[in-house]
C-alpha cells in the first residue's frame, strides 16, 4: 500500500540557494560580475582578452576560468592585468554554483572592481545552472549561424546582455541578421546587443564602455566596505 | 550531459520528502519537465538505478511528464508550439511572444510505502 507525497520542489533548487549565497558574497565584497557563456569557438577567450587589456587599467579585474581546453591560463590573463583561477571542471558540461563558491574563495575579492566567468562552452547545460553572478552573457558569433537562438531558446532567454562577434566575417558568410535578431526578440526582447569583431576591434568600444557603466552602477549601491585600517 | 548531478539532486529531494512523510521506501517519483529544460529521460533513469542504489529509494519508479512549450503572441493573442524552424508567432509573424509552458523542472510528488504502525503491522510477506 503506497500513499502519495505532494513535493512541488525545483530539482536545481540546491545550486540555485546557492548561487544567492555566491551573489550575496559578491555583493557583500563589492564586485561586480559577469558570466560569459557561448558555443566553443564563439570567441569567449579573445573577447576576455580584450576586455582585459582595455580595462586593466580603470578597473581591477579577476577571472574565473572554467574551460579547461582554453589556452587562457592563469599567466596569459595575469599577462593582461587580472587576478586568475582556473576551474578542472574534469569534463563537466557546465559550471555550476559550487565550483564558483570553491573559486571565490582563492580570490582576493576586497581588491577587484570586477569579475568575468568563463563558463565551459556549451548552449545548453550552463543556461540550467545560475552561478550567482550579476549578469549573464551569451557570445554568439556570425559563422555559427542565425538559426542558433531559435534551436537554443533556453540559453536566449536567461541572459542580460548579447555579443555577436566575428562581424568582420560578415560579408563571407550567409548570416541572416534580420532571422538572427527576430529569434533573439522572441526570447528576450530588448536585450542589449554588441555587434562586434575582436580581431579587428570594430565595436568593442559600446562592449566596454556598457562593462564600465555597470561596475560604476553597481559600485553606488554597493559601496566597497572600508579597508582594514593599518 | 549534466544528469548525474541532476539526478544526484533528485535523490536528494526525494528522500527528504520521503523521510518527512515517514516512508520505510519511496517507490516513485513522478517528474514533470518542460521541453525546453534540456533534459534526457533515460540518461536520468539510467544514473538513477546507479545512485539510488542502497537507499529507500533503490528501484523506484520515475515517471516523466513531458511538457510540451506553448506560447501566446503579444499582438495576435494566438497560442502555439514554438519550433527550431521559427519562435514567431504562425499568425502574424510577430516576435513579440510569452512562454506559456514549457521550462518546468520540478519533483512533483512521490510515492512512498508508509513505516508499519507497531500493533498494526501487517505480516504480508
Amino acid at each position: 500500500m503506497t500513499e502519495r507525497v505532494a513535493v512541488g520542489e525545483a530539482i536545481l533548487g540546491a545550486n540555485e540557494r546557492l548561487a544567492a549565497a555566491n551573489r550575496q558574497a559578491l555583493d557583500q565584497a563589492g564586485v561586480f560580475s559577469l558570466n560569459l557563456m557561448a558555443s566553443p569557438g564563439a570567441g569567449k577567450t579573445s573577447l576576455i582578452e580584450r576586455t582585459l587589456q582595455a580595462l586593466n587599467r580603470s578597473l581591477r579585474l579577476g577571472v574565473i576560468d572554467g574551460d579547461i581546453a582554453t589556452s587562457l591560463d592563469a599567466d596569459r590573463a595575469a599577462a593582461a592585468g587580472a587576478a586568475a583561477v582556473q576551474i578542472n571542471t574534469g569534463g563537466e558540461c557546465h559550471l555550476d554554483a559550487v565550483m564558483i563558491q570553491t573559486a571565490l574563495e582563492r580570490l582576493d575579492l576586497g581588491s577587484l572592481d570586477l569579475l568575468i566567468v568563463e563558463n565551459v562552452g556549451n548552449l545548453v547545460c550552463p543556461a540550467s545552472f545560475a552561478l550567482g553572478t550579476h549578469k549573464n552573457v551569451l557570445i554568439a558569433s556570425v559563422p555559427e549561424g542565425a538559426d542558433k537562438p531559435h534551436k537554443y531558446p533556453g540559453m536566449y532567454r536567461g541572459i542580460e546582455a548579447l555579443v555577436l562577434n566575428k562581424t568582420d566575417l560578415l560579408p563571407y558568410v550567409d548570416f541572416d541578421q534580420a532571422f538572427f535578431q527576430q529569434g533573439v526578440q522572441a526570447l528576450n526582447p530588448g536585450v542589449v546587443t554588441f555587434a562586434l569583431s575582436c580581431r579587428t576591434g570594430e565595436g568593442l568600444s559600446a562592449w566596454l564602455g556598457w562593462i564600465e557603466a555597470e561596475v560604476r552602477q553597481f559600485q553606488r549601491t554597493h559601496p566597497r566596505p572600508a579597508p582594514p585600517r593599518r | 550531459m549534466h544528469e548525474l548531478s541532476v539526478t544526484q539532486s533528485l535523490l536528494e529531494i526525494a528522500l527528504r520528502h520521503g523521510q518527512a512523510a515517514g516512508a520505510q521506501r519511496v517507490t516513485d517519483l513522478y517528474l514533470v519537465i518542460g521541453e525546453w529544460s534540456s533534459i534526457v529521460d533515460d540518461s536520468v533513469q539510467f544514473y538513477w538505478d546507479i545512485v539510488a542504489e542502497g537507499t529507500p529509494a533503490e528501484g523506484a519508479q520515475l515517471h516523466f511528464e513531458r511538457i510540451p512549450a506553448r506560447a501566446a503572441c503579444g499582438d495576435c493573442g494566438h497560442e502555439y508550439s514554438p519550433t527550431e524552424a521559427s519562435l514567431l508567432c504562425p499568425g502574424c509573424g510577430s516576435s513579440r511572444i510569452r512562454l506559456l509552458t514549457g521550462d518546468q523542472f520540478q519533483l512533483e510528488s512521490i510515492a512512498i510505502e508508509p513505516v508499519t504502525q507497531p500493533g498494526t503491522r501487517m505480516e504480508s510477506e
